[in-house]
């Protein structure tokens, strides 16, 4: 652990407000927050440890569990929260939700609906900044799940062949939907299919965050430098269901219990920092703090905000054309 | 106004070669589009002058037009070739859930100015999977565009307003028109993507129809004009999403008289919407029954005469009009 004292203060607080903004959604899930959302507790230290490696203009695309990865990006609070809430000051104008959410003001370009929608277009993302001669980095983020679409074998084929800066970080979370990735995947490590491309696959403990920024740090730096893409396996979990209201009926609760109890990313991250006593007590108590503060004006905000005109419902099927 | 005669190819490839000068985000790729210059030639000597901003890629369509969108996404104007358009359905998830949802769910945040170049109709001798005209798929998929040249001039103009629009847009060019001889404007051409021509003036009928078949349609024309010394006004729609809807009813109300003709298949083709447009808002000016011309509910098959009874060509146009004329 050589980060410095800020760069504590940053993780701790982007995994804690993404866990906070998630626990707030399962409170409000069902009442002024309508319609499937999948939580990603448990799996922070991915987002984070990731992102915390980028600058604003690299680009991030996510998933159907995408609150996290809009989050660690640096998206603004209120804007996300206004979107859930279906309003029209959300990110996407109340025309996204949750599965939807996108922030390209920080360079979020979109969650997906389609589980494996993401890998081209994070390619696709990569390819303009190689031809148009830019430095970003883009990070596509993905399940264990999607790894097995077609999409996961086009897209990392065509990055690899050209050798673009796009680094796929796949949250192996165990669970694809509600099958078992025993059930549903033929190899153990997905980071193992990148041998099959010709470039480096990295396996991290996914709830560690350090091991996640670590690997992470090595393999945008290489893709920043031409060296091209990789693939970053963090092996997790999810805490809550496939999504909010899921019976889970595939998985124990014991099995839920003992990840909460003894893996949870947070509390991991606060007893390394404790140990160390890099970070006082009253700097843990003001992060805590400040997103609490945060979060109660994100959500005022949210309730406050006007709804959608439905006569406005047809506006944004088209880009405005430029006059030529 | 000097107009130039060149073929269908060349004029679509002067449009890629103007559009790439003038902007540098423009790029294009493909499969066999370097050493081959695509497969009728659309592309030749573009490498040569834009280097990589010109590639050939794996035989890999979902990641062409997945990898579009997100090039779009991200700032640039890519230009995708899917071969034969007849792959078109192997990339339907990038085309339907992304290509033409990104701007709309997301409010607005990002554009997806991508084209797809997409080579359809009957290839003669090809059989099924290489011979389909798959346009009508598109006219219900909101937040994508899509147009159907039918000369090298507005070939030429259409893909050049394509790239320049902020929008998706899918460019269906039919693979007998590459070799098609035309006149070409020598100045800027710029064809509109939402605007029907009318290129045949007539009060007896109206026939609309769009791309390569338009031909068919104006050779059957011709020889109906001759018989029955009324004439005929001839659509040609060159976007089928929208529909241009004005100009359609517009010559309706006028001749009271519709023919929808076109190279796909008759049923749930771009001229049951046409046939819909016009009995929803002309229906008290129509005095005969619309005719639609298309070809018959069948893969197409490879024998030459199985192939001729299947597709439809000037001579069912000219029979639908003699059924409208009399």
């Amino acid at each position: 652990m050589t980060l410095n004292k800020d760069k504590l203060i940053d993780i701790y607080y982007n995994m804690l407000r993404i866990r906070r903004f998630e626990e707030t959604v399962k409170k409000k899930h069902g009442k002024q927050i309508i319609g499937p959302a999948h939580l990603y507790i448990g799996e922070e230290a991915v987002a984070t440890g990731v992102c915390s490696n980028l600058l604003r203009e690299d680009l991030v695309t996510s998933t159907h569990r995408g609150h996290g990865h809009t989050l660690a990006k640096g998206a603004n609070l209120r804007k996300a929260f206004a979107e859930l809430y279906g309003k029209e000051t959300g990110y996407c104008k109340g025309r996204g939700g949750s599965m939807h959410l996108a922030a390209f003001d920080v360079g979020m370009l979109g969650a997906n609906g389609v589980v494996g929608g993401g890998f081209n277009i994070a390619t696709g993302a990569a390819l303009t900044q190689q031809i148009l001669n830019k430095k970003n980095v883009v990070v596509c983020f993905f399940g264990d799940g999607a790894s097995n679409r077609g999409t996961f074998h086009e897209a990392v084929n065509l990055a690899a062949l050209w050798n673009l800066p796009v680094i796929y970080v796949c949250e192996n979370n165990g669970w694809a939907s509600t099958t078992n990735s025993l059930d549903s995947t033929a190899v153990v490590n997905i980071a193992d299919r990148a041998r099959g491309y010709g470039i480096k696959g990295i396996t991290v403990d996914g709830n560690d965050v350090f091991a996640v920024y670590n690997a992470a740090q090595k393999l945008i730096k290489a893709a920043r430098n031409g060296d091209g893409p990789a693939i970053l396996e963090a092996k997790t979990y999810r805490i809550e269901g496939h999504f909010l209201g899921d019976p889970q009926k595939y998985r124990t609760a014991s099995e839920v219990e003992e990840w909460k109890l003894n893996n949870d990313p947070i509390e991991r991250f606060l007893k390394a920092i404790r140990a160390t006593g890099e970070v006082s007590e009253p700097e843990i108590e003001n992060v805590k703090r400040r997103i609490e503060d945060e979060l109660e004006d994100a959500v005022q905000f949210a309730e406050r905000s006007i709804v959608p005109t439905p006569e406005d419902a047809l506006e944004d099927v088209y880009a405005k054309e430029a006059a030529r | 106004m000097t107009k130039v005669l060149k073929i269908f190819s060349d004029a679509t490839l002067e449009a890629m070669e103007e559009e790439m000068q003038r902007d540098p985000s423009v790029f294009v790729y493909g499969e066999d589009i370097i050493k081959q210059g695509g497969i009728w030639g659309q592309f030749k000597g573009l490498h040569n002058k834009f280097g990589d901003r010109v590639r050939d890629t794996p035989i890999s369509e979902t990641a062409l037009v997945g990898a579009g969108v997100g090039a779009a996404l991200a700032g640039g104007r890519p230009v995708v070739d899917l071969h034969y358009a007849d792959f078109i359905g192997i990339t339907m998830d990038e085309i339907l859930n992304q290509m033409a949802k990104a701007h709309y769910m997301f409010g607005g945040q990002g554009k997806v100015p991508l084209v797809l170049r997409a080579p359809d109709g009957v290839f003669p001798h090809a059989a099924a999977q290489h011979s389909q005209s798959l346009e009508t798929w598109f006219v219900s998929i909101p937040g994508i565009k899509v147009v159907i040249p039918s000369t090298p001039e507005n070939g030429k103009g259409l893909l050049k307003a394509a790239i320049r629009s902020n929008n998706p847009v899918i460019f269906f060019e039919n693979k007998k028109l590459f070799s098609v001889k035309g006149l070409v404007r020598d100045s800027e051409v710029i064809t509109p993507l939402d605007k029907a021509e009318i290129v045949h003036k007539g009060e007896a009928l109206t026939i609309v129809s769009y791309g390569y078949f338009l031909g068919e349609v104006l050779k059957a024309v011709e020889i109906a004009e001759k018989k029955h010394s009324s004439r005929i006004e001839v659509i040609d729609l060159r976007s089928i999403n929208p529909i241009d809807e004005e100009t359609i009813i517009k010559s309706v109300k006028k001749t009271g008289k519709l023919i929808i003709a076109h190279e796909a298949i008759k049923i749930g083709g771009v001229g049951s919407e046409v046939a819909a447009i016009v009995a929803e808002k002309a229906f008290d000016y129509i005095k005969k029954p619309i005719i639609r011309v298309g070809a018959k509910f069948s893969p197409l098959p490879f024998s030459p005469q199985l192939e001729e009874s299947v597709t439809t060509s000037s001579k069912d146009v000219l029979a639908a009009i003699e059924k409208l004329l009399v």
